[in-house]
């Protein structure tokens, strides 16, 4: 075997990740779906890394969401991008962190366009000074926050509490990593491992102490897929998804689920309730569901960090049984504390709303 | 069950693991021609049948390579043997046979006959 020759292949499929001093931006829908992994992230980053993150309050949406979603021109997409990195270049920061996937998606894309079309810049520019009278520069390095805790998980690492490990049995447990499509499928030049190899999650994995599974449908999309699911008719394409990747993995029996896009979690995550109430299948073991994470969550997780404080509770799939497997000291009574007062969800009545 | 307003899609991948091209391998060996079909589509649109029905040869021919021979045992009876496919096709066909070898590998249930 040519070791030499396998590494300047790989060589070819890593990315620049910068060092220090993030402009971070946050993402649309994240907030609402699992609000606890980006202040995870910026605890670590600040926290444990001592890094510095910038967070500027008049960043909005990158549009991304409408641009797939086949509601806003690209033109339109492309002036409120630029308009994004007008704050950065304004706070002083080059290094540009998106928390989506999407966004990173469409910011590279974007980038690429202008790098090959420098008149559709000029223009972009033009409509951004006439209509908010600012200016921009393009990013030094561009990566996703999943980029840089990859980036970071040795030292992440070197800190943990727990590993990914059964403490029972003490096997590694066994994790499906899911990477968003528009991470590397669209631009596979500009992800750790390319659309190919993705290993920006298999990384962390590994390095915390959990075996990857390589199943067949590894790299089929979660089926978020924007138009098959914000048009309900459409949503049984997008369930149909979810349901061949859990048909697909569940031989392999994975212990939990990692992803690294605002999609996806949710899609996997509650698709396996959705899937349960249609045709009364489950795909974990002991008849109960595949937990799923994102990758800030598995890193608190690895840290020590409170589950709660993670938002772990916001998952449709109980966290419980995976915190037991690794050992983890945790209240399962502040699961529905606020401010010190308990509350409880009603299931039902979160159906009928 | 809860009523989401949707239901799971049906996967539409072609499993040919599962599928039985028994059917397509009998007609295949009876009449060699099958196998040169480029599925144009000339077959269907010269047929009479298919102008009146939802007869089509060029989907029944493709059905049978797939191995997919349900939709095909319900529509090969509608043709009318008049051949007229036979003078259209480019490759040289023999289309009235195969649609005759179809419906024979039916009847004798070709190890499946779905």
């Amino acid at each position: 075997m040519k070791i030499e020759g396998k590494r300047a292949i790989w060589s070819e499929y890593q990315k620049e990740i910068a060092d220090d001093r993030y402009f971070y931006v946050r993402s649309c829908i994240r907030q609402n779906f699992f609000p606890g992994s980006e202040v995870a992230f910026l605890r670590i980053m600040r926290e444990e890394l001592g890094k510095d993150v910038y967070e500027h309050p008049c960043h909005t949406t990158c549009s991304g969401i409408g641009y797939h979603g086949d509601v806003v021109p690209v033109e339109t997409a492309m002036t409120v991008v630029a308009r994004q990195f007008a704050l950065m270049t304004e706070a002083g920061y080059k290094n540009y962190v998106p928390s989506c996937i999407t966004s990173f998606g469409l910011y590279t894309e974007i980038l690429e366009t202008w790098h090959h079309f420098p008149e559709v810049e000029g223009k972009v520019r033009k409509q951004l000074k006439k209509a908010t009278g600012r200016e921009f520069e393009i990013p030094e390095n561009l990566a996703h926050a999943s980029d840089v805790i990859y980036k970071f998980r040795k030292e992440i690492g070197a800190k943990a509490k727990y590993k990914l490990v059964n403490k029972n049995t003490g096997e590694p447990l066994k994790v499906v990593d899911h990477i968003g499509c528009h991470y590397s499928k669209m631009f596979p030049l500009k992800g750790v491992g390319g659309a190919e190899y993705p290993y920006v999650l298999a990384g962390m994995i590994e390095e915390w102490g959990g075996q990857v599974i390589d199943y067949p449908e590894r790299r089929h999309c979660c089926g978020f897929g924007f138009r098959q699911y914000l048009v309900q008719a459409n949503r049984g394409f997008s369930i149909a998804c979810s349901k061949q990747k859990f048909e697909s993995m569940q031989p392999y029996k994975p212990d939990m689920i990692i992803t690294n896009c605002p999609g996806c979690p949710m899609f996997l995550d509650r698709w396996q309730y959705v899937i349960n109430e249609m045709e009364g299948k489950t795909y974990g073991c002991n008849g109960e569901g595949i937990p799923v994470f994102t990758y800030e969550e598995v890193a608190g997780l690895v840290l020590g960090y409170d589950p709660w404080d993670l938002g772990l509770q916001m998952h449709q799939i109980d966290c419980e049984p995976l915190l037991e497997k690794i050992g983890y000291e945790y209240d399962p009574e502040k699961k529905y504390e606020i401010n010190g007062t308990v509350t409880k969800i009603n299931s039902h009545s979160l159906l009928n709303i | 069950m809860s009523n989401f307003g949707f239901t799971i899609s049906k996967a539409r991948i072609i499993d040919y693991d599962a599928n039985d091209r028994s059917i397509a391998e009998y007609i295949a060996e009876h009449e060699p021609s099958f196998r040169v079909c480029i599925e144009c589509g000339c077959c269907s649109a010269t047929c009479t049948t298919g102008n009146f029905t939802r007869f089509s040869l060029r989907e029944l021919q493709i059905f049978l390579k797939r191995g997919e021979n349900e939709l095909v045992r319900d529509n090969i009876g509608k043709c009318m043997l008049c051949g007229k496919c036979i003078l259209v096709c480019p490759r040289g066909v023999n289309t009235r046979n195969v649609v005759t070898l179809a419906r024979e590998a039916f009847n004798k249930k070709v190890k499946n006959a779905v």
